[in-house]
């Protein structure tokens, strides 16, 4: 039997475990990732001259219910064209079998190395606002994350958002369904996106997982399981840190109580105490930066008031300056 | 034949069409028996030899006594019986035995030398040790990564193997060559390039790269149908082979 050194060991599974991309348009540039089931690598498209994110599926699949599995999530993305999602250009097998897809590739940092930086509250309410209107869109098209955490959110340099990895992705529509839903249509589970997720498995990261989620109560999700997970990310841009256990949401020094009071809403333990959906989530988080009432923060009389003159401080010294103004020439003309 | 009624259950069980030595290791027919254990001893004999010297400390002599006597137990006394992949990888049981016998081969010093009275099976020790001289005997804290590395090690050298005699019985010696030189050879500090490689084997760029990725997708497919002989159902082989490719352990 051969001798081979650890060199050859690490050359040997490298050559076992790249792509071979013969009779495919791509040029393998290097890899990039690895997580679950699949490798990302960066290849070019020398026909577009582009680079593109290949998404190989590298775990034995003796079934095909993995290769079915990746396929699915293709097609889910190939039906969200949306800004704040990644776009998928191509699905193929390669030579070896492999099932593979091509989709943007996505420089930038993550989400939660982006909450690490020094952006402001308002820069990462609106960052989080973006996101949340991708998952709207996704909701609008039938689909469920999942998956939302920092780690699948990058943010470009332009401060735009992509959301990443739909490897959970579910479908709510069944599998004749039109592929656009009517806009606000209420979200209800009626199928699986694939095998792996019958009833009972628990898929998703805990902390950002929904308790139904969590119990493996997969015919209980809906577009509520994603807005909790929306509002443990809202909770990491605000606290820097994943939220904790339970869903219970702490002070969080220098955080505005309302916006506290928007997280506790979105991570409600009830469904029916959640947000509706992403949309109504993203409408909140709008209203907080407009100046407006949040829904979820029962206001006192002198929290309105500091909004209020928050809002409409401009408004609210000139007819002061007006006042005295005027006051003074009464008083002092009595014109 | 292998009889059905006594297979244990091993849960989500590979199809009956893919042979695996597991399976074969539990057969009522002694050949099937004999050929499943032969698989197992090829890739595993090794690790385990090199893991008793690195774990347990032993002589070069006394670990090859333990090694023998190890896989004595697995042909004669039907350890590989107990083994159930729902609750273990089969590397993670065959470390468990073998550390098993060594606490009591410690203890029993009547043990019976050279796999307890059986005929010692041909496993060329003294190749062992001259590796061992070559990279060192690791220490006892990393006796577990060198037992991975070695199963690895085995597998991929039972696969450039059977690739080198595949393409050789079709007639394509020159696309192992091409294999051996740029993913196996350690003799230059870099690697060559493809246009080197053309040069030396008189070819075209192109057919560098088409025989490359041949041989590659080759040994991916042989290395992982080992592997796949080695391992009881469909999701040990996937675990295994997130292991085997590189994968970070789950």
């Amino acid at each position: 039997m051969s001798w081979l050194s650890d060199d050859a060991l690490s050359r040997l599974r490298s050559a076992a475990s790249a792509p071979d991309l013969s009779g495919t348009r791509y040029r393998l540039l290097q890899e990039v990732g690895r997580g679950g089931m699949c490798t990302v690598f960066l290849a070019e498209d020398p026909s577009l001259a582009r680079r593109v994110a290949l998404k190989v599926l590298d775990v034995p699949d003796e079934s095909g219910e993995l290769a079915l599995r990746l396929t699915r999530e293709a097609q889910v993305l190939a039906r969200l064209e949306h800004p704040g999602i990644a776009p998928v250009h191509d699905v193929g097998r390669l030579p070896d079998g492999r099932v593979y897809y091509a989709m943007k590739f996505v420089e930038g940092p993550r989400l939660d190395a982006f909450a690490a930086s020094s952006a402001t509250l308002a820069e990462r309410l609106r960052t989080f606002q973006r996101i949340a209107e991708a998952v709207a869109f996704a909701h609008d098209r039938g689909v469920l994350h999942r998956d939302l955490k920092p780690e699948n959110v990058m943010v470009g340099p332009f401060g735009e958002v992509l959301v990443m990895d739909w490897g959970l992705a579910k479908s709510l529509l069944p599998a004749s369904s039109d592929d656009r839903t009517p806009s606000g249509a209420s979200v209800l589970p009626t199928s699986e996106a694939g095998p792996h997720t019958g009833h009972g498995a628990v898929l998703g990261t805990p902390g950002y997982m929904a308790p139904e989620q969590e119990r493996g109560e997969v015919e209980q999700l809906d577009a509520r399981s994603d807005v909790y997970a929306l509002g443990a990310v809202l909770f990491f841009l605000l606290a820097v840190r994943n939220p904790p256990a339970g869903g219970s949401v702490p002070p969080i020094a220098g955080v505005p109580r309302p916006l506290l009071a928007v997280c506790g809403k979105a991570m409600a333990a009830e469904k029916r105490d959640r947000y509706a959906d992403a949309s109504a989530l993203a409408a909140e988080i709008a209203r907080y930066l407009d100046g407006r009432r949040v829904e979820a923060y029962p206001e006192s009389l002198i929290h309105k008031t500091a909004r209020l003159y928050a809002r409409h401080k401009v408004a609210f010294w000139l007819i002061v300056t007006y006042v005295v103004v005027r006051g003074s020439l009464l008083f002092f003309t009595g014109r | 034949m292998v009889d059905e009624t006594q297979r244990p259950d091993l849960g989500g069980s590979f199809p009956a069409t893919r042979w695996s030595a597991i399976e074969g290791a539990r057969s009522s027919d002694p050949n099937e028996r004999r050929r499943a254990l032969d698989r197992i001893v090829s890739v595993y004999w090794k690790p385990v030899y090199k893991y008793v010297r690195a774990r347990h400390r032993r002589s070069a002599e006394d670990a090859q006594d333990l090694t023998q006597e190890f896989f004595a137990s697995l042909i004669d006394r039907g350890t590989l019986e107990a083994y159930d992949p729902r609750r273990a990888r089969l590397r993670t049981f065959l470390k468990s035995c073998v550390d098993a016998l060594a606490a009591n081969a410690d203890r029993d010093a009547r043990r019976l030398k050279r796999g307890g009275g059986n005929v010692p099976l041909s496993l060329e020790f003294e190749l062992a040790e001259g590796e061992l001289a070559r990279t060192g005997l690791p220490s006892p804290e990393h006796a577990d990564d060198c037992f991975e590395k070695e199963w690895i090690r085995s597998l991929f050298a039972a696969a450039v193997d059977q690739l080198r005699s595949g393409l050789a019985a079709k007639g394509k010696e020159v696309v192992f060559s091409l294999f051996a030189r740029y993913d196996l050879d350690d003799a230059e500090p870099g690697r060559p390039t493809y246009a080197d490689l053309a040069r030396e084997f008189g070819l075209t760029t192109t057919d560098v790269t088409n025989h490359l990725a041949t041989a590659r997708r080759e040994f991916r497919r042989i290395a992982l149908d080992l592997l796949r002989e080695t391992t009881a159902s469909e999701d040990e082989f996937r675990r295994e082979a997130r292991s085997l490719l590189g994968h970070a352990p789950e």
